[in-house]
């Protein structure tokens, strides 16, 4: 390594990590990590700062890294960010702070990521207890524990608030425990996060679908004096063309609930299955999609990503990109499919596609795909994942007439992300559609202050 | 965890649990489900709400062990833990006077349409009940079906008990007194027959439909049906539809998708 290079973390060589499902990233050691963290030039106007939706002292906890106090490093990162392990791994550094790094410009961003793993990573196997503010006794209901009601009850239960988080789902954590694969995010880290989550003094109750379970109403009646939405995003979206319905046709949703959460990896010593055959093909050029395709390449398949504009349109993080590649995935792009073609016995065995080229820019800024007329092509494929996005899930807001609703699904809030009930507030993706990890924290640090304010004026 | 209070065989390999659920019942409806998790390594499986006591908090979970998850499930005893249940779930029942009810259950099915009978019953409907089963030792529920409809019409398909054929060979019969409402849960090709049955006299019919689905929150689309031919999900838009318009045939195809694993399963833990 040159001594202008940024540390980039060591990761599993590709040959090896496409046959486990070990994180791929292995992180800095000590020596790497302080000869990263003597690169910052501490700037006086830190603009990385500017770049991190919650907030973090980067100049401070990276000082803290080169003094080789990586508790203090740890404790500094807390202040603003509760689940530092997460965000080390799964946060899009490179469009956030650094992007914005003074040295981005000249040679290397530091690398800020993997200094903020480093330090995080000190906790395995031990939590350093933060004190808690004095109780105010009074109770507040998270529904949703994915980051955005993890750190909203993070946050709150730091001011003294009686939090309890309600989940539908049999684990804590949201989209890190049913989204993001084992090999990006283990699943032992968001253990480690939530326990801290925890610790604070918050209490996670799972298996409560608020809306079905507890309404809105029914929580106002337990003594709740206020309640936050954290939904996420969760609503799949379908291409809705002929033949989605047939089977091994999955949703990115599905496809990675039943490995991620109930771990159909490990089929049958846990129960929940996943039928996977023959050639992959992933539908979707996001995050999602790539978790997808990298979960198949590790079930032993042939994978074919399979994407309407070309590769620079991509929404996937680079690094993932790179790293799905290195893993050996195949690419059919500008290709939209247009039909699912059905074997005798109902499973998909081919998609019926169309050559697509880039037109005009479109709202978003990215070249609108165009097909090509008469350009129809098939691509054999035995099992299908569509990975096109998530909408706002829809089933509270359903429940609760009262819930005012944006024509896009997301629930509708004002500027302190109160929603149309008082004493409701909502935060992360389900006012935003789906986003990342750390915008849906950021999210919550601005509604656990929004709750408090509010708490606060009507008592 | 949800504790088991009570246990019966009620017939060859159908069991009734009673589980302390105490959220659980507060908002339960006939119709609804839960999702079952048995152990930490269990997978996600819906079983329909038989019975609950709000006063109690308990609810009761009638199955039969047909494969792993059940047979799992089946082996706990009286204070043995369940250790996930999420529910209520799905929409209730609709359930208003209307006239003659006819109340269809299949096979363990029956232990599904019998809240819904009383439901109709106590609305003020004449509720005419007609349950099914393979044989007389796998016919569940009898009395408490008695009690509850005011006619009670039971075949076998062996003939072992109660009329020898199918429910829709009684349905068909009673279609003449012009009900107000069919209701069937069951067995895909039970309650496509019914439909089929009702379709040329256009009775409304209702069916409780059953696909696979892992969470049950209307986040995974595992549950996806067909119905007046647009995607619906089966565990929010649900689990009640209109049986005129479900395409069972995709239902059964889409139920057919573990089969394999099923059996890889049972085998792995003989």
């Amino acid at each position: 390594m040159k001594n202008s290079d940024n540390a980039k973390m060591r990761q599993q060589l590709p040959e090896e990590r496409v046959k486990n499902f070990f994180e791929v990233a292995l992180g800095l050691n000590e020596e790497e990590a302080l000869k990263e963290a003597k690169r910052c030039l501490a700037c006086k106007n830190p603009q990385c700062v500017l770049g991190c939706p919650v907030g973090v002292d980067i100049p401070a906890f990276i000082k803290l890294l080169a003094e080789g106090k990586r508790k203090e490093a740890l404790e500094k990162i807390k202040e603003k960010n509760n689940l530092p392990a997460v965000c080390g791994r799964v946060c899009p550094q490179e469009d956030q702070c650094e992007a914005l790094c003074v040295l981005a410009k000249k040679k290397f961003a530091i690398n800020i990521g993997a200094l903020e793993r480093y330090a995080a990573d000190l906790e395995m196997g031990q939590t350093f207890k933060p004190k808690a503010g004095p109780k105010t006794g009074i109770k507040v209901a998270i529904a949703g524990s994915g980051p955005a009601g993890l750190t909203t009850a993070a946050d709150l239960a730091k001011m003294g608030y009686s939090v309890t988080l309600f989940e539908s789902l049999n684990l804590p954590g949201g989209v890190l425990s049913y989204g993001i694969p084992e090999f990006r995010l283990p699943k032992k880290i968001v253990e480690r996060e939530v326990d801290y989550i925890r610790s604070l003094g918050v209490e996670i109750k799972t298996d409560y679908l608020i809306g079905r379970t507890l309404t809105v109403k029914d929580l106002f009646g337990q003594g709740f004096k206020a309640i936050f939405l954290g939904l996420g995003a969760g609503l799949p979206q379908f291409l809705g063309i002929e033949g989605e319905n047939l089977d091994r046709v999955y949703s990115a949703n599905e496809f990675l609930t039943r490995l991620n959460l109930m771990k159909a990896y490990k089929f049958p010593e846990y129960a929940t299955p996943l039928n996977i055959e023959g050639k992959v093909a992933v539908i979707g050029a996001g995050n999602v999609a790539f978790d997808c395709a990298r979960w198949a390449m590790r079930l032993g398949k042939e994978v074919t990503l399979v994407y309407r504009r070309s590769e620079s349109e991509m929404p996937a993080r680079k690094d993932e990109i790179e790293n799905a590649r290195e893993e050996g995935l195949k690419f059919s792009l500008l290709t939209q499919p247009v039909k699912f073609i059905s074997d005798e016995k109902g499973y998909v065995r081919a998609i019926e596609c169309l050559k697509m080229k880039l037109g005009e820019p479109d709202a978003s800024g990215r070249r609108r795909p165009v097909p090509v007329e008469n350009s129809n092509f098939i691509i054999e494929a035995n099992t299908v994942v569509v990975a096109i996005g998530q909408s706002p899930n829809p089933l509270l807001s359903k429940a609760t007439p009262e819930l005012k609703i944006n024509p896009d699904g997301t629930i509708a809030v004002d500027e302190k992300l109160m929603t149309s009930i008082p004493g409701v507030f909502a935060g992360g993706d389900i006012i935003t559609g789906a986003d990342t990890v750390i915008k849906a924290m950021g999210a919550g640090k601005k509604a656990a202050k929004e709750i408090d304010q509010w708490l606060k004026k009507s008592r | 965890m949800f504790k088991i209070l009570k246990k019966e065989e009620l017939a060859k390999s159908v069991k009734r649990l009673e589980v302390e659920a105490p959220d659980i019942v507060k908002n339960a409806s006939c119709g609804q489900f839960v999702v079952v998790i048995a152990d930490e390594k269990g997978e996600r499986i819906p079983l329909t709400l038989a019975d609950w006591d709000k006063d109690k908090g308990t609810i009761t979970l009638i199955f039969q062990e047909v494969g792993f998850s059940t047979k799992k499930l089946g082996s706990f005893n009286v204070g043995d833990n369940i250790a996930h249940i999420l529910g209520p779930l799905g929409h209730p029942t609709q359930v208003k006077k209307a006239g003659e009810v006819i109340c269809i259950g299949g096979g363990v099915g029956i232990a599904e349409v019998y809240p819904v009978a009383r439901a109709f019953k106590k609305a003020g409907n004449k509720v005419v009940g007609i349950i099914g089963a393979r044989s007389k030792d796998i016919l569940i529920l009898e009395k408490e079906m008695k009690e509850t409809c005011d006619e009670l019409e039971i075949t076998t398909d062996d003939g072992s008990y109660g009329r020898k054929g199918f429910v829709t060979d009684i349905l068909k019969e009673r279609l003449k007194d012009k009900p107000a409402l069919v209701y069937a849960i069951g067995p895909v090709a039970m309650m496509k027959a019914v439909s089929e049955a009702t379709r040329g006299p256009a009775i409304k019919t209702v069916v409780s439909l059953n696909p696979i689905l892992v969470d049950a929150t209307g986040m995974c689309g595992s549950c996806r049906c067909r119905v007046a031919g647009k995607t619906v999900f089966g565990c929010v838009d649900g689990p009640d539809f209109d049986g005129h318009e479900v395409d069972f045939e995709e239902l059964q195809k889409r139920l057919n998708l573990f089969t394999q694993q099923e059996k890889q399963a049972m085998g792995l833990n003989k």
